[in-house]
This record gives C-alpha cells, sequence and structure tokens, in this order.
C-alpha cells in the first residue's frame, strides 16, 4: 500500500470541505473494496477521507411505501433489519449475502453503490427496486447512476448520504457466486410493482443494467416461462477464466427465471 | 491400557497453545533491529533482461541494500541445488540447468527472482522496488506440457533439446505390448491431471540471522525436513553444515511444497551478511502464486487391455511430467517414484508406463500432497470404470473380479511395487454397505425429480508409503523426571507431538503434561530426515518408540539394582518385584540415574537413549472412497451428497487424527477435480490465477459430512504396524470424484469430464451432449 | 505524518503511533506483539485475520488501524477467560480436531463465536454456509463445522 494523509470527517459537510481541498482524496466507507485495491497498489489516493464516524450516515427508515438506508449502513444490519425483512424481504436477502459475515459486518451500501463495481450485488437492488440515490448535493435515479465500468453519475464532491428503494408488491434477488472470489457472477433481481415489472442484472456486465425484454414479456404475463426463451447476448457482457460470456448469458435466463419461480411459488 | 494408549482418541497436546493464539509461525518471530526483503520478480514468462539499474532504489528512505545477481556472484555462494541422477532415452544424463538465487539477465517463469530490497519496513521496500529501472526483451515462451516438447516449440534452456528433462519407464514394454496386441477389448484416454498449488494458509517465509563474530548463520524458515534443508542450504552457500543453524517454528501447512531451499532462504542470509541486521522476508498471498513451487500437471495417454468377461490383461501408459523451468533435489520424484501405483489393486500381468519429464516456462513443480500417487490413481481408476462402462459391467464388480485377493499376498504388481498384504475385497464390501449401494439407483430418480443429475463414483487406490528411509528419535529425561522427546520429524499440523507423546507416555507412565516435544531445530536434533511420503508415524513413530523402549530397558536394570534384585516387573510406570514390598516410579528411577552410587557398575548416567530407525521396504495403504454428488442441470453446479470412505492404513495410532488427515486429503482431492487450477495465458505465459479472487479454494460448503470406518490390516514392515496415512484421502477422492461425475452424465453419452469440472465445463459438457443428442 | 491511535485490545486500554496505511492487523501483530491473528491472504478472503470489534467479527486485513480508534478490539489472545479457561469454542476445537496446522484457527474461532452469537441454533448446512469467508487448508472443515455447532449449543446453554 502507497501511503496517504488520512482525515476523519465529522459530518457530510466537513466531508465535502475535506475532499474539496485535496489533491487526489478517497471516501473511506466501508473500505471493503478500497483497502484490497491499495493493499495491492492499484490505486494511490492522496488522501483518505474516512467517513466511520458520521452517525447521521447510518440507519434504515421505513417511510410510506420507501425504504430508506442511509450510506454507511453495513449489510449485516440490513439483513437483520425488522423493518427491511418486513418491507423488503429481498432487500434483506440480498444484503445477507454479499460478502461473508465479517464483510458484512464493515461494508457498507453506499461504498457499494458508489464503486460501481460490476460483481457487487446492490447495484442490482438499485435498479430492480427503482431506487433514488440521495446525495449531498441532489437525488439520482438509479435508472441514470450506473454509468459504466466503476463509473457513476457521481460529480467530483459528491458524497451518497442514502440510498430509497421503491417497496414493490413482490420481489426477489437470485445470484450466482463466482466459484473463486464469491462475488456475483450473475445477480438478478425481479419486482413487481402493479402491472410494471423490473428486472435487474448485475455481475454479467461491466455495470448493473436492466433486462427490458425480460421486463415486458413478464408484463404481459408473470410466468417462468415468459421468459425462458429470452437471452441477454452475451456480446454485452464480461467473461473470465471461470465464467465466460456465453455462460453468464445463460445463467442471466436461469436466474430471472429461477427469480420468478421463487416468486409466484 | 491408559487413556493416552496408542490407539485412542486423544484430543491433541498442540492444541491449547494454538488455540490461544500461542503459535509461533515465523512470521511471528521478530529480532531487534530486523529488516525487511521485498522480492522484485519477473512479470515475463520469458525475457532477456536488458538494463537492470537499482541506483535509485538504493537511495529511497529505509534501504538498507538491493541484492542483484552481482551481489550473489560476489559473496562467493553457489547455485542452488538441483536434481540429478536420471538419463535421457539414449542413456545420456538429465539435463539440469543451474538454479541461480537471483537471475542474471534471463527470465524463466513469471515469479523468476531479480532482485532482493532489504528496508527497515516492508512497505519501503515496496516502494523502492517501483524504483528499480529495469528493461526486457520479451522472448515467447510456453506454459503448456502438451505443446512443450512439440517441434519449434521455445525452448526454456537454450540447449535443452525438446525441453526434455529426463525419461523414466518403468514395467515391461515386449509383454506390455504384446498383452495389447492380443486383448479384444482396449479403452484408452488421455487424462490431463491439472496445475494446482499447496495454497498452505501459512505461506512461506524466511528470516536470516548472520553473527559475524561467529561466522554462523541462523534461518528461522518454513519447511518440512529441517536436517535435509540445512544440507542443500549449506551446499548452496558453500559453508559446512556446522556453520548454519535452521529452525522451524510452526509450520502452516505445507502438503510437500515448503520442503524445498528456495530463493528467498539464500536471500534472507546474504541480506543479513551484507546488511549485519536480521532479515525478514515473508511471502504475500498473492504473491505465493507466482513464487510458490506448483503441484501435478501431466498428461497422460494411457489405455487398458481387457478381455470379455472384463479381467484386464494389460496397461500401457505414456505420461507427460512437467517439471517447471528448473529442478531442485526432489522435485523430479513426482515423475518416477509413485509411478508404481497405475497398478491399482489389481492383478493384471502385463503394464509399461514410460515418462518424460519436461521443461515449461513456468513455476517448479514441486511433491505436493500425493506426488504423483493421485495422478496415477486417477489415470488407472478413470481406465477402470470406462472399462466397466465398455463391457457393460458395474463399477464395483469390475474391480472385484479383477482384485488381488489376500491368499495371494505378498503380490508382485506388472509395475514395480510387491503388495504385502490387504484386504481389498472386504473393505470394498464394507463400503458399498455403508453407502448403500443398492439402493442408489432410487436415489438417482428422485434426484431426477428436482431437476438434479446423480451420480455414485468409487476408487479404490493403494500408495506406497514411508519409502525406505530413515528417521530418529531421542527420550532424555532432566532431573525433575519430567523428559523431552525429540525427533527428526517435522509436524506441519499432522500432530506428531500427539502421537509420539502418547507412545512416550504410555510406555514410561510419565503424563504426557510433563513431556516436552522439540522438532525442527538443526542445533538439537541429531539425526532423521523429516517429513514427506505419508512416513513419520512408521519411521518417526518407530524411532520415537525404539528409543523409549531403550530408556525402559536401562531403567529396568538401574530399578533392579536398586531394589537389590535380578529383575523387576514394570507396569504403569511402576517397577516392583514380588520379593519386596518396595517399588520405584519412572520418575523415582530417572532422578536416581543422576547419581552413580544408584547405578550398577559401569553403567553411565542419566536416562536417556536416542535411536534411529531405517525403514528397508514401503507399506500399501489403501482403501475405498464413493461419492455421490448432484449435477445442477442448469447450471452445472455440482454438490456432493455423501461420502464414505474405508481406509486400511495398518494399526491406528489416534483415530481422531486419522480421521482428519483423510478428511483433509479428500478436501483437497475435491478441489482439484472441482475447482481448483492454475492457469497460465497461453500467448502471454502470465499465471491468470494470481490470488484467492481467481485461484478457487474449496470452502466448507463444498463438502457434505465425511464417514470414515477403519479397516487395519497392520503391515510387518514395521514394529507398529502402521501404514501411511497422509495422502491417502487425497489420492482417492480425485478419481472418485472424477467418476461420479461421469456417472451422473454417463445417460447423455459423456464418457469422461476433464479437471478441474467447474460449473461452465459442466455446462458446456451437457450442452454438447445435448446438441449431439 | 504518522498518526496516534488509542482503542481497548482485549480489555486493555492501549496506543500507538502508525502511519495511516497501517492495517488493524499490523497495528495488532508489529506494534501489539500479539501475534495470534494472522494474515493469510491479501484480498480479504481467508479469514485468518478475524477479530471481534465491538463485538462482531471483523477482518483486520481490511480496516485500518486509525478506522479502530476508540473501540473495543477481541483478539484471539482475549477469548480465554482471565484464569486460562479456553473458551467453549476453543474447547470444542479442540475436543472435535477442528485444527491441524493451527494457522487458519485464530480466525476460524473467532468467527465461530460470532457465528454463535448470531446463530445459536444453526444447523450443518447453516454453518458452513456462514464460513464462506474462512479458509481452512488442512482439516477439510469438517472438525470446525462440528465444534462451532457444538460450541454454540453449549454458549446457548450457558447464556
Amino acid at each position: 500500500m502507497h501511503n496517504f494523509q488520512y482525515h476523519r470527517a465529522s459530518d457530510v459537510n466537513d466531508a465535502a470541505s475535506k475532499l474539496s481541498a485535496c489533491d487526489d482524496p478517497k471516501l473511506l466507507a466501508g473500505g471493503m473494496t478500497l483497502l484490497p485495491t491499495l493493499k495491492n497498489r492499484l490505486a494511490a489516493p492522496s488522501d483518505l477521507i474516512d467517513l466511520g464516524n458520521i452517525a447521521a450516515l447510518k440507519g434504515i427508515a421505513v417511510e410510506g411505501k420507501e425504504v430508506v438506508v442511509r450510506a454507511m449502513t453495513p449489510h449485516a444490519v440490513v439483513a437483520a433489519s425488522a423493518d427491511v425483512l418486513k418491507a423488503l424481504p429481498a432487500l434483506a436477502s440480498l444484503a445477507g449475502n454479499i460478502g461473508d459475515p465479517a464483510v458484512r459486518h464493515r461494508g457498507t451500501i453506499g461504498g457499494s453503490v458508489a464503486n460501481s463495481d460490476p460483481a457487487a450485488d446492490y447495484p442490482a437492488a438499485c435498479l430492480g427496486l427503482d431506487a433514488v440515490i440521495e446525495t449531498n448535493k441532489r437525488k439520482i435515479a438509479a435508472d441514470d447512476f450506473f454509468l459504466g465500468l466503476f463509473e457513476t453519475a457521481l460529480q467530483e464532491g459528491e458524497i451518497i448520504t442514502a440510498v430509497r428503494f421503491k417497496v414493490p408488491d413482490n420481489a426477489a434477488y437470485m445470484k450466482f457466486r463466482h466459484p473463486a472470489s464469491g462475488y456475483a457472477v450473475v445477480g438478478v433481481m425481479v419486482a413487481k410493482y402493479g402491472s410494471k415489472v423490473r428486472v435487474a442484472v448485475t455481475g454479467a456486465g461491466p455495470h448493473a443494467f436492466r433486462v427490458t425484454e425480460m421486463e415486458k414479456a413478464l408484463e404481459a404475463s408473470f410466468t417462468p416461462a415468459a421468459i425462458a426463451n429470452i437471452k441477454v447476448s452475451p456480446e454485452q457482457l464480461m467473461g473470465d477464466i471461470h465464467c465466460s460470456a456465453v455462460y453468464r448469458s445463460h445463467l442471466i435466463s436461469v436466474y430471472a427465471r429461477r427469480a420468478v419461480e421463487q416468486m409466484t411459488k | 491400557m491408559g487413556e493416552f494408549a496408542i490407539g485412542q482418541p486423544v484430543p491433541r497436546f498442540e492444541d491449547p497453545r494454538l488455540l490461544r493464539g500461542g503459535g509461533r509461525y515465523v512470521d511471528d518471530m521478530a529480532f531487534p533491529g530486523m529488516l525487511y526483503g521485498f522480492v522484485l520478480r519477473s512479470p515475463h514468462a520469458h525475457a532477456k533482461i536488458t538494463r537492470l539499474d537499482v541506483t535509485r532504489a538504493e537511495a529511497a528512505p529505509g534501504v538498507a541494500a538491493v541484492l542483484t545477481w552481482k551481489d550473489w556472484a560476489a559473496s562467493g555462494y553457489g547455485d542452488l541445488p538441483t536434481a540429478k541422477g536420471k538419463t535421457k532415452r539414449d542413456g545420456s544424463p538429465m539435463y539440469r540447468p543451474k538454479f541461480p538465487a537471483l537471475v542474471k539477465d534471463r527470465v524463466r517463469y513469471v515469479g523468476d527472482p531479480i532482485a532482493f530490497i532489504v528496508a527497515d519496513t516492508y512497505h519501503q521496500a515496496q516502494d523502492a522496488a517501483e524504483l528499480i529501472d529495469i528493461d526486457f526483451e520479451a522472448l515467447p515462451a510456453v506454459t503448456s506440457l502438451a505443446d512443450a516438447s512439440k517441434p519449434g516449440a521455445p525452448l526454456v534452456h537454450d540447449d535443452c533439446e525438446n525441453n526434455i528433462c529426463f525419461i523414466y519407464t518403468e514395467g515391461d514394454k515386449a509383454k506390455a505390448d504384446a498383452a495389447f496386441t492380443a486383448a479384444p477389448i482396449i479403452v484408452k484416454k488421455r487424462f490431463t491431471i491439472s496445475r494446482v498449488t499447496a495454497a498452505t494458509m501459512e505461506t512461506r517465509g524466511s528470516i536470516g540471522v548472520y553473527d559475524a563474530a561467529a561466522d554462523r548463520y541462523t534461518c528461522y524458515t518454513t519447511l518440512q525436513r529441517a536436517l535435509n534443508f540445512r544440507e542443500e542450504l549449506a551446499q548452496t552457500l558453500r559453508v559446512p553444515e556446522s556453520k548454519l543453524r535452521v529452525v522451524a517454528g510452526d509450520i502452516g501447512g505445507s502438503f510437500g511444497m515448503k520442503s524445498g531451499v528456495f530463493n528467498e532462504v539464500g536471500l534472507v542470509l546474504l541480506g543479513s551478511k551484507i546488511t549485519g541486521r536480521p532479515v525478514k522476508w515473508v511471502c504475500t498471498r498473492s504473491e505465493s502464486f507466482v513464487a510458490d513451487a506448483h503441484g501435478r500437471d501431466n498428461v497422460a495417454d494411457a489405455e487398458l487391455a481387457l478381455d470379455r468377461s472384463g479381467k484386464f490383461l494389460g496397461l500401457r501408459v505414456n505420461n507427460l511430467v512437467a517439471m517447471g523451468a528448473y529442478t531442485q533435489p526432489g522435485t523430479d520424484s513426482g515423475a518416477f517414484s509413485n509411478v508404481g501405483t497405475m497398478a491399482g489393486v489389481y492383478t493384471f500381468p502385463a503394464g509399461y508406463v514410460d515418462v518424460t519429464a519436461v521443461y515449461t516456462h513456468t513455476n517448479i513443480i514441486r511433491p505436493f500432497r500425493g506426488n504423483g500417487r493421485p495422478e496415477a490413481a486417477f489415470v488407472i481408476e478413470r481406465l477402470v470404470d470406462m472399462a466397466a462402462d465398455e463391457i457393460g459391467m458395474d463399477a464395483a464388480e469390475i474391480r472385484r473380479i479383477n482384485m488381488i485377493p489376500p491368499q495371494s499376498m505378498p503380490y508382485q504388481t506388472a509395475l514395480s511395487f510387491k503388495y504385502d498384504n490387504g484386504e481389498f475385497e472386504r473393505v470394498l464390501d464394507t463400503s458399498l454397505e455403508m453407502i448403500d449401494y443398492k439402493g442408489f439407483e432410487a436415489r438417482r430418480a428422485e434426484a431426477r425429480q428436482r431437476g438434479k443429475l446423480r451420480g455414485i463414483g468409487m476408487s479404490y487406490t493403494i500408495e506406497k508409503a514411508g519409502a525406505p528411509g530413515y528417521e530418529g528419535a531421542e527420550v532424555r529425561f532432566d532431573r525433575t523426571g519430567s523428559l523431552t522427546v525429540v525427533c527428526g520429524a517435522v509436524t506441519q499440523g499432522q500432530g506428531h507431538e500427539t502421537v509420539f507423546k502418547q507412545i512416550v507416555s504410555d510406555t514410561l507412565g510419565i503424563h504426557p503434561d510433563e513431556i516436552h516435544y522439540l522438532q525442527g531445530d538443526t542445533d538439537q536434533v541429531f539425526f532423521g530426515e523429516g517429513t514427506g511420503g505419508s512416513r513419520t508415524s512408521a519411521l518417526g513413530g518407530t524411532a520415537v518408540m525404539l528409543a523409549t523402549n531403550k530408556v525402559l530397558d536401562k531403567a529396568r536394570k538401574i530399578a533392579a539394582h536398586m531394589l537389590q534384585v535380578d529383575q523387576v516387573d514394570y507396569a504403569d510406570g511402576v517397577f516392583t518385584n514380588p520379593k519386596t514390598n518396595r517399588s520405584l516410579t519412572m520418575k523415582d528411577v530417572a532422578k536416581a540415574s543422576l547419581h552413580p552410587k544408584n547405578l550398577p557398575q559401569e553403567m553411565e548416567v542419566g536416562l536417556n537413549a536416542s535411536a534411529s530407525h531405517y525403514a528397508k521396504v514401503q507399506n500399501y495403504p489403501n482403501g475405498c472412497h464413493i461419492v455421490e454428488l448432484e449435477i445442477d442441470e442448469d447450471t452445472g453446479q455440482v454438490e456432493i451428497e455423501r461420502y464414505v470412505v474405508v481406509d486400511d492404513v495398518g494399526t491406528v495410532l489416534n483415530p481422531k487424527l486419522l480421521k482428519g488427515q483423510i478428511i483433509g486429503g479428500i478436501s483437497q482431492g475435491v478441489g482439484q477435480m472441482l475447482m481448483e487450477e492454475i492457469r497460465f495465458d497461453p500467448d502471454s505465459g502470465q499465471n491468470l490465477t494470481g490470488s484467492f479472487m481467481d485461484y478457487c479454494m474449496p470452502h466448507a460448503e463444498a463438502f457434505p459430512h465425511i464417514d470414515i470406518k477403519s479397516h487395519p490390516v497392520p503391515t510387518a514392515t514395521n514394529p507398529l504396524g502402521v501404514k501411511g496415512a497422509g495422502e491417502a484421502g487425497c489420492v482417492g477422492a480425485l478419481p472418485a470424484v472424477g467418476n461420479a461425475l461421469v456417472d451422473a452424465l454417463s445417460h447423455l453419452g459423456v464418457r469422461h469430464v476433464d479437471m478441474p469440472a467447474t460449473p461452465e465445463r459442466l455446462w458446456r459438457v451437457m450442452d454438447e451432449a445435448k446438441r449431439a443428442g | 505524518m504518522d498518526i496516534d491511535v488509542k482503542m481497548t485490545v482485549n480489555g486493555k486500554a492501549v496506543t500507538g503511533k502508525v502511519e495511516p496505511r497501517t492495517l488493524l492487523v499490523q497495528f495488532i501483530r508489529e506494534h501489539l506483539r500479539l501475534t495470534g491473528t494472522h494474515v493469510g491472504c491479501d484480498t480479504t478472503q481467508c479469514g485468518c485475520c478475524v477479530v471481534h470489534v465491538d463485538g462482531v467479527a471483523m477482518k483486520s486485513c481490511t480496516m485500518l488501524a486509525v478506522q479502530a480508534e476508540g473501540r473495543s478490539v477481541t483478539t484471539i489472545e482475549g477469548l480465554a477467560a482471565a484464569d486460562g479457561t479456553l473458551h467453549p469454542m476453543q474447547e470444542a476445537f479442540r475436543e472435535h480436531h477442528g485444527l491441524q496446522c493451527g494457522f487458519c484457527t485464530p480466525g476460524m474461532v473467532m468467527m465461530g463465536v460470532d457465528i454463535a452469537r448470531r446463530l445459536p441454533n444453526a444447523d450443518e448446512k447453516t454453518v458452513r454456509h456462514q464460513l464462506e469467508g474462512n479458509i481452512c487448508r488442512c482439516t477439510g472443515y469438517q472438525g470446525i463445522v462440528e465444534a462451532i455447532m457444538d460450541a454454540s449449543a453449549k454458549m446457548a446453554a450457558k447464556a
């Protein structure tokens, strides 16, 4: 790890001003992706600004038909939250299967979403559950947020403060874990809002994306059979030595079908 | 029989210390003024170094030294020792390249050490490495074993034709050829045994401490064989062994990998000599994938001849075995020392195996749990299943009719081994009963209802263990009547301390809490070869027993003398004689032994003894594994549902530890069959599996509860009657799981699945089979 | 450039001066010389470094020492009772032969305690799943899983 200056932010404004004052800063949330990246010398920020002590960035609230998860809430807290388990069990299940128990105790939703790691789980939840990503400056619809590999709509100096999920009638998240790393190779969130359906995929492409063809088919008939023959083209997917793009394409169909099966059981 | 006696499931004596965080692994050791080393490694599989300038690095903060080949040459040290003894096909000596600790102008695998940076902190050493100015001229590389001997393949060493290191053959070629010519049925297949890595949870590491005043080196390191290690290191440093002390702390797993003297061992010692301070190097996990020796990597073209009744007639195998870019003493042994395993437990009359050892632009291959045994077992046991499939015979039945019956023991196989004993059919029957073999088809049908393809697979494997060799041990009573046991064997987690203490405690009646176990320090251990090849129970255990018996014999004499009787009775640590109501404990005798007045004339004072045991012949542990697994038809994911083992490792010294060895071995065999593989990019030669993000390790979820039964048939080759147990689990697992996978898919027309059978590979196999319809 | 840190480790207040890039595990091992917590990988996957921070399992290799400022850390050395009696989880690992080389063991034990606290009645499948962030190369996990289940039951009965 290269060395850096460390700053502990007292609140969001403090973090923002430190962010603008530093040369090449990075925000430190749970650090579950950032610290391994630094350890392997794949990045060398001049400054780390730690959000860990900002109490206002922690917690979960159910507000009407929305579940608000503040940015620095660890995955384990989301997974165990009685509110989330009641209102949005698919989100609790997703959070409860990120990484491993120790990672879930530290990793946060804000860090996961801000990083747009192609293999992270939360981006599928954001897209699938029609979320709004709230920052210190504005609110961004999830549909406009994930732009590319590790690339989001966040601007310089912008800090995620919360993610606001819309509670669906029904939803399910299914994932195929990478045989070595345990990250999502394919994670599919299917959510039903009245006659509308959202199908979001993470792990398979350079960033999380929706599969509109499946959504339309499910809106016409919410059955596993409706999407049995819909494939996402491997050309827009990633591949590695364990899971090729062709295989990922196949898995998307399998896991979307399994999510629908679970929802229609 | 006491609570610690041989055969009791005694919990380990080493555990409380390890469970409290009191383990003392090499990275836990620190010395005043200690510096930290970082190795700059080749990023190319094959390249010329056209420029190497360390000036900027030397000036970096905290840097004490930057070593290159020039410093090594100036030190007077030599190259690392290499393997020797084998020949090429024309009888000329095997090709033995020099193995430099730091390369001069040519790198031969990704990870080849180029420079060693020594600094106040590890971070500083790593920072400075980035300041080394180095240019390469990349050269074509060959990392694939199957391609390395083809005409036109890039050469690892310019004067080594076709990259061939040596040739080894076993069996009778003419006889085997004749058997095949006459055979009505032949099954043949190319089996690729993938390259894997030991991935011990503790990585390798060394601390070098040079004492200039005494002109003596001390090396704290990870190893398996302290005295052999010192011998190789002394050759490298060109110093007498008396100038060198090698010390092993706790070793966090090895499985063969840590048995060599690697480059970094010499580097920390040279670093210490140059800087005058202790130098520590500990491998990081990601570094270990390019810095460690790997295991396996074979391509076997194998065929089995049989008659229409299913009786085997002969075996022929052409085996390519990777060596990596260099050799070290023993790294070549996987190519020849366990080829005999290919004969299995069967009676066929003719066999011939032709092995070609080949260099590639890859990490050195070292023995890895089994060292040729799992590879060979996979070949024979897959062929047996293919033969059964070919003639429509049950997999258990074809094994049964070909097995060597107990009444034929000792039995000379068609290859090299002569088995002393074994009750193969009884072990097979017990295993079939444990898994409810007859009920399997019902379980398969039930799984089919759930979209799962269930398969059953078995293996019956046998290995050579405790190859001819020696081990030494000492038992030393001290002045309070407690004692120290010393052995040349070095545990890497097997539990030597427990078993040795059991032997000593039960014989001498001293509570294990009062016995200290000492190992791995060449200044204190006088004799022995160390651990490896499933030998320590047979060789080390016997040596400990012999030393213990010597002590007991002497104690009897002293006790008789003290009780003024001709001889004494002895039981549970107490000496008695019916002629007197006095008795003496072992402790009494041990304390008394320090005063000549208590001793018969001419007897030396002290109660201690050393012993060595030389095993003239090996022993043959064997066993049956049966596994049931299910493949997800949609995704290719495998779940092992049931796993049973019946093993014959001779006398069981401690069933708890035996079970641990078998299950641990199984996990590595399952890992290789289902998920693990070191892979190189065929074009660039880059290692594509350079961290736990890409190299797939088995987790707890990969296994069901494994059921184990022992069927001990004690061997007469050692006084304890034990056979080796360390490698057996791994050997049996590879073919058993491989056979179960094929069984699950055979209805689709699938006849073989290569390792590792990852979900995608199985999905493709199913997909292709369905398309072929 | 160096930063002062203070925290509680195994019940004792400790302080230190560290580079910002110092990981919690380095602070524990190198500054405090508590070497029972191990480093087995560099990608947050092996779990050899698991400690408890404010009572929950965390990977000390993926946390800066400065992030533990003011918090309470328990390492393997702090698990046994003050009189030296092994914690039920440690005792169960011994009884069920849940360790061989011992290197992954401190992390396994600390994770085992965490699992037992969160899921006192976990079945075998759940325990195996919960160990997704801990790698053992020696045991094949069977003894570890048995130990965690056994100790969980004993811890629940005591609580």
